[in-house]
């Protein structure tokens, strides 16, 4: 039996079901149009100071194919180049041997607890859980995967993984689960930030591992490079003795120059700032400064299976700014936990069944339809990664191997459907009908619409995209 | 816990497995590319150099903004007001102890505040100072690599008058000295200027978090306190 692969959560419904649950849940859509509305005006003021954006979007599309083209080359280059800075390469082909090694590394140092800064790679395979069943604490650094840890909640999104949580709800779990905290804590963000940063630092100052992932590798130098906000990565890869980073074989720029691209196009696009508060970039070991031992894991994890999609590889480019996450206008209303993984959004919707790579696996073939098709989050990708064009690509390969009339794809059609269009979506929500519909995979009699419409399609309805996008323009914000 | 009888490879790299899993992950990217997609030319047309937005006479002007704009404070002086401003700014600030590197100028050692300087052998005890030591310090005192006015930001490098990355991170407060010709204007130019074999450091104002409702406060774990002051030639 194949293994399962830990990027989506066990047990999660199809997201249609899922959807359907979220959506009852008002304080969270609250919680995220806030915040996305936020965002999105920030991140276009943030684009618009380049007059070049549409060239470094080109360029930065245009890097990554290269990288994607060339991966075995790079690889090999990468791993030349960080060994002769001292440091060590290790190569796992899936989530259970990435952890494995990882595991392995930290027995090695006599650690039972390790730091951790924020990476995708990590939380794709699970490794927190890993760890633990061997015997060893993870300890999450960022604000936001702290307020996931403390509040035994999952993550949503994959800049801000508790933007779900507004502000009381944060303080709450703080005063909750920080025994120090005290009993007055406001819900400024200040204070709630001056409250992590006295429940970490003296993990900080004593820890002997850490463990990382990286937003970019450059293969010409073996240069890591770690984008992050509140210092708790520099913590992390700066004061303890060694240091893993866990990193997606898709990571890589061939050279330093390429790095002028990213660092421009990557916090515009994540947090909408010029430049984000602090980047780390470290080239193996340097004597005197820094871990002294450096290790660095090549994750594949499905990756290679969603190289060789034609289509689906593009998916591969993606930097991990969230941007199409903060313009999804089907995100915005179920929160990303509907996706069932550690990767939701638009993103998510083509990266994680993508990943899993298994088309017995109905909760992830249920993820492309998780769109209306809308097209906005093609237009703010860096690195122009067409996602429509990928979720209906990644709809016909489901549909083939599952047979198009089976009950869950014609849900999921159906929801595809209604999404699609604002005049079902706005009249099947004022009805009420929308979450009831949602709740009914299969249930083809209980759909609020004649079946002849979707069922004799040969694939979801051809969507009206202008109309819907200049819906969504006029609605949201 | 980790059981300490537990055998571990001594060099994993070199293990059976790590080299199946190289050869197998390789092996795999070489037939997922079976149809042998053709690199493209990346095109370089994006702007190495901007022209100053309106409003600025000079780059320094824009870093000088750029760098308030994170909630940082900037002092501009000239070459002769350097050290003066230095113990202005400590005095203001109630500093008494500041840590700095091994080769932090002589004069930036201003009278008044104690400095412990890292790696320094006429210090007490002599050698590097502790994770304890620089915790306990009021500021780190520094000047940098180069910076990047568009964006506000300072590079640090580990080079002259820097140190090693921890000095500036675990103290509270980090004062920064930019000279006028270490200052570029765009990403591309600073990029250019670096050598990746260093270790690097972009700092752009004092740590902050966009994770309470995506919104940028500052003051996490880094240094919540930046102070910069912009140096020019005097006239
Ligand atoms: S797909 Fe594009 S927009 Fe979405 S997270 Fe990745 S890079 Fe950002």
């Amino acid at each position: 039996m194949a293994r399962t692969n830990p990027v989506t959560w066990l047990g999660s419904p199809t997201f249609p079901k899922a959807a359907h649950q979220a959506l009852s849940n008002t304080q969270q859509r609250r919680n995220l149009r806030k915040a996305t509305t936020t965002i999105r005006t920030k991140r276009a003021n943030a684009v618009a100071e380049l007059s070049d954006w549409e060239q470094l979007r080109l360029a930065g599309e245009a890097i990554k194919d290269d990288v994607l083209s060339n991966l075995d080359v790079y690889l090999e280059r990468l791993e030349a180049a960080v060994t002769a800075r001292g440091g060590v390469v290790h190569w796992a082909r899936d989530a259970a041997e990435a952890n494995q090694i990882v595991l392995d590394l930290v027995r090695a140092e006599g650690a039972d607890e390790v730091v951790k800064v924020k990476s995708m790679a990590t939380a794709e395979i699970g490794l927190n859980e890993a760890l633990a069943a061997g015997g060893v604490t993870a300890i999450e650094t960022d604000l936001a995967e702290l307020i996931v840890q403390l509040g035994h909640d999952r993550p949503s999104h994959i800049l801000v993984p508790a933007i779900h949580r507004n502000r009381a709800e944060i303080r709450e779990i703080f005063q909750r689960e920080m025994p120090e905290v005290p009993a007055d804590l406001s819900d400024d963000p200040r204070a709630l930030a001056e409250a992590a940063r006295q429940h970490l630092r003296r993990k900080f100052l004593s820890a002997k591992v850490a463990i990382s992932g990286g937003n970019f590798a450059v293969a010409d130098t073996g240069s890591i490079a770690v984008v992050e906000s509140e210092g708790n990565g520099r913590m992390c890869l700066t004061l303890p003795r060694t240091l893993i980073t866990v990193l997606g074989i898709e990571k890589l720029v061939p050279s330093w120059r390429d790095l002028e691209v990213f660092l421009q196009l990557l916090p515009r696009s994540s947090t909408a700032e010029r430049m984000n508060p602090y980047t780390s970039i470290w080239s193996g070991v340097t004597p005197g400064d820094g871990p002294q031992a450096f290790h660095l894991v090549l994750l594949d994890n499905g990756r290679t299976a969603a190289l060789a999609d034609q289509v689906g590889r593009q998916a591969l480019r993606c930097i991990r700014c969230s941007a199409c996450l903060n313009v999804c206008p089907v995100y915005e209303r179920t929160g990303g936990k509907a996706y069932g993984s550690v990767y939701p959004g638009p993103i998510g919707a083509i990266l994680t069944p993508q990943l899993v790579n298994d088309p017995e696996d109905k909760q992830a073939a249920s993820l492309p339809y998780a769109s209306s098709l809308c097209g906005a989050c093609y237009e703010v990708c860096p690195v122009r990664i067409n996602i429509p064009e990928v979720l209906v690509h990644l709809r016909e390969r489901a549909v083939r191997a599952k047979g198009r009339l089976a009950p869950e794809a014609v849900a999921m059609a159906a929801a595809a459907w209604v999404m699609t269009d604002p005049k079902r979506y706005e009249a099947a929500q004022k009805a009420g009908s929308l979450a009831r519909f949602l709740a009914h995979d299969g249930r083809i009699s209980q759909l609020p619409w004649p079946g002849s419409r979707w069922t004799s399609a040969r694939d979801v309805p051809e969507p009206p995209k202008e109309s819907f996008r200049t819906w969504w323009r006029r609605n949201r914000g | 816990m980790a059981d300490p009888d537990e055998p571990v490879a001594p060099d994993h790299t070199r293990s059976a497995r790590n080299r199946a899993a190289r050869a197998e992950v390789l092996a795999r990217v070489r037939t997922a590319l079976a149809d042998r997609p053709l690199a493209p030319e990346i095109p370089r047309d994006y702007h190495r150099h901007r022209e100053l937005p309106a409003g600025f006479a000079t780059v320094l002007d824009l870093l000088d903004e750029r760098v308030v704009d994170y909630r940082a404070v900037v002092h501009r002086v000239a070459e002769a007001e350097l050290v003066d401003t230095i113990a202005t700014v400590l005095a203001e600030r109630g500093v008494r102890t500041m840590v700095g590197p091994a080769d932090l100028p002589r004069e930036w050692q201003v009278p008044g505040v104690t400095w412990r300087l890292d790696g320094a052998s006429d210090q007490d005890g002599g050698g590097a100072l502790s994770v304890s030591d620089l915790d306990g310090a009021d500021g780190v005192l520094t000047g940098c690599a180069l910076a990047i006015a568009e964006t506000g930001t300072i590079v640090l490098d580990a080079g002259a008058a820097q140190g090693r990355r921890a000095l500036t991170l675990v103290p509270d407060y980090h004062l920064c000295v930019v000279h006028a010709n270490q200052v570029v204007g765009t990403v591309p130019e600073g990029v250019a200027r670096l050598n990746p074999a260093r270790p690097l450091t972009f700092i752009s104002g004092p740590s902050a978090t966009s994770d309470i409702e995506l919104d940028r406060v500052e003051g996490v774990h880094g240094p919540r306190t930046l102070e910069v002051i912009l140096v020019e030639p005097s006239a």
